[in-house]
């Protein structure tokens, strides 16, 4: 039995470094041509777009520099081996290399989005365990937030909060700059729709898991109520929220693209926003392929995790 | 603990059907009376809404909501609410044209993906797995990258950054169904394999897409909503939503107004879109 486990771990972890590898290629290979389809000269783009009037001269600089005159699959090879050396190229916008601006700009958005996570975690934790058993009031309470909270866009909901919290009560500061208090009203902005999600997804696992035979035979064993609620069935009802959780990182960062814009906050998501306004095609590159990785890792890690929460899977042979 | 009847009740087949079924129709009947009044409006706005939406009064600007303005007046002084009605047309048509865009993209994949053989079905199923890296707006935000901001751009970019999620379930919906036995007798009646593909699979496997469709229009309608706030989708003056909110980010802490009413607006769609998506989820699994 511990050598077939031991064997599957190691199984599966081959098959999740493998695939990552895979998925991060395919990213990359799919977001270089989507960023060739860019309408008109990258060498121009490169110095500014069409009204920065650049010489010939240069710009034959900028297209021997940056191969643009080369056949695109020789273009595509340098932009692979590029990316494995992690050169992520110098922003046309910036005049910063990319890494530099990524580097700036990820810690910002991480602590919001991690932040955000853990609250939206923690607020359908309540609200799944909220609701009794049965109560159809609360099951109808309970479904009317979370249709609620899962419609709601961010920029309304950030707009609402500025509007009640800032510009009403001055509790918060309406912009975002670093200060523990401007983090407040973003992160509550970007939790409330996830949460909503994760509410509507667990409750259901939730339902399910106190109907089936073994929440009886916790019963008959003599395990409370709140007991079998918060040791036996919240396990099960975890379960698919966790592994909703990539998804939802995905989610956050889009959001992110909103909220730091409202808030006025330095971020990943706001620098994209700029970067797909003036098209600044490495910019937009790196922080696609950024989010990819993320995305990758957190696949990875809450695989993981839903096989320490649910052994079944460890030990299925698939 | 005693075991009582309460306890051993999840054992039964809970008797909640019934309550639930009464509950959700009151939702829904709102909901279906809140999508007549957004169909009314699109076709004929004149009817809820007689003043011009494109009206200036630069002395009426920037009021807050008050009974002869009551979702206030914009930066020109022109009604909030007669430009929301006047709008529903527009952004409701690029909700529907998004999901359209997202329905058939997913549809042409899973069918390739289904019907094209094991290589096929492997790329296809590989190239969903790799888009599932991206996140929607991000996706969305590359094919505007690539159009250029504006109306069209951004209904074809959510209905794009929209297609993974629905192939993914059209795919498995095509693969039941494929596997059914009445398509098995089909095939044995001697019928050619493009009738059974078009009269027997698709119109089984894609009656349960409606439900999904329906919820699939509210989600666009954010979605466009939320690229038109960030300033890529329809472009002001126009009396669409998303036009009004991209021109109210700049007022957003001076006239709440501006942002408000449009968003609840957004919000109140989408839930309707929701109820009536649900419900007819519901049905097609009762029914099935």
């Amino acid at each position: 039995m511990h050598g077939t486990r031991a064997r599957s771990v190691a199984r599966w972890a081959a098959r999740s470094a493998l695939r990552a590898a895979v998925v991060l290629w395919a990213s990359a290979t799919l977001v270089f041509f989507i960023t060739r389809l860019v309408p008109g000269d990258p060498a121009e783009a490169a110095l500014g777009g069409p009204g920065s009037q650049a010489s010939e001269e240069a710009l034959a600089a900028v297209r021997e520099r940056f191969g643009f005159d080369q056949p695109l699959i020789v273009q595509y090879g340098m932009a692979m081996l590029a990316l494995l050396r992690l050169d992520l190229g110098t922003s046309y916008s910036l005049r910063q290399p990319v890494a530099q601006i990524l580097g700036d700009t990820v810690p910002g958005t991480v602590i919001l989005a991690v932040l955000a996570l853990l609250l939206a975690w923690v607020l359908a934790l309540a609200l799944t365990l909220a609701q009794s058993r049965g109560s159809r009031v609360g099951a109808a309470v309970g479904d009317t937030v979370e249709i609620v909270a899962s419609a709601v866009p961010h920029f309304w909901l950030g707009t609402i909060l500025i509007a009640v919290f800032s510009t009403g009560l001055s509790w918060f500061p309406p912009v975002s700059t670093g200060t523990p208090a401007g983090l407040v009203l973003p992160v509550v902005t970007l939790a409330i729709p996830i949460a909503g999600f994760l509410a509507h997804v667990m409750r259901g696992s939730l339902d399910e898991a106190l109907r089936s035979p073994f929440a009886v035979s916790a019963l008959a064993r003599g395990e409370t109520e709140t007991g079998l609620r918060s040791r036996h069935a919240l396990r099960h009802a975890a379960l698919p929220a966790l592994g909703l959780s990539a998804w939802a990182f995905g989610y956050l960062v889009g959001g992110a693209v909103v909220v730091e814009t409202i808030f006025a906050r330095p971020g990943l998501g706001r620098s994209l926003l700029q970067a797909v306004t003036v098209r600044d095609v490495p910019v937009v590159t790196g922080v696609v392929l950024v989010s990819a990785l993320v995305y990758v890792v957190l696949t990875i890690v809450t695989d993981a995790l839903t096989r320490l929460v649910d052994p079944r899977i460890a030990t299925e042979v698939r | 603990m005693t075991l009582d009847a309460a306890t051993i009740d999840p054992l039964r087949p809970p008797p909640r059907p019934e309550r639930r079924r009464r509950r959700v129709r009151v939702g829904e009947v709102v909901a279906v009376l809140f999508t007549v009044a957004l169909v009314i409006a699109s076709v004929a706005p004149g009817l809820l809404a007689p003043l011009d939406p494109t009206a200036v009064a630069p002395l009426e600007a920037f009021r807050p909501p008050s009974p002869s303005h009551p979702f206030g007046t914009d930066e020109s002084g022109r009604d909030v609410y007669t430009r929301l009605v006047h709008g529903t047309g527009a952004s409701l048509l690029i909700g529907l044209a998004a999901t359209a865009i997202g329905l058939g993209t997913a549809l042409v994949l899973a069918l390739v993906a289904v019907f094209g053989g094991r290589v096929a079905d492997g790329i296809v199923g590989r190239t969903i797995e790799v888009l599932f890296a991206f996140p929607a707006l991000l996706s969305a935000l590359l094919v505007i990258l690539v159009l250029g901001p504006g109306p069209v751009a951004a209904t074809v970019a959510v209905g794009l950054s929209t297609a993974p999620g629905y192939a993914r379930i059209i795919r498995t919906s095509l693969l039941t169904v494929r596997a059914s036995g009445y398509v098995e007798s089909a095939r044995l009646l001697g019928h050619s394999p493009a009738r059974v593909v078009l009269r027997t699979i698709l119109p089984n496997a894609l009656a349960p897409l409606l439900a999904l469709a329906t919820l699939g229009v509210g989600q666009a309608v954010v979605w466009a909503s939320s690229l038109s706030f960030l300033g890529l989708g329809a472009q002001p003056p126009a009396p669409e939503w998303g036009a009004m909110l991209a021109s109210a980010r700049v007022y957003l802490t001076t006239a709440w107004w501006l942002t408000v009413f449009p968003g609840l607006l957004i919000v109140a769609t989408t839930l309707a879109a929701t109820a009536i998506g649900r419900s007819l989820d519901a049905r097609s699994r009762r029914s099935s």
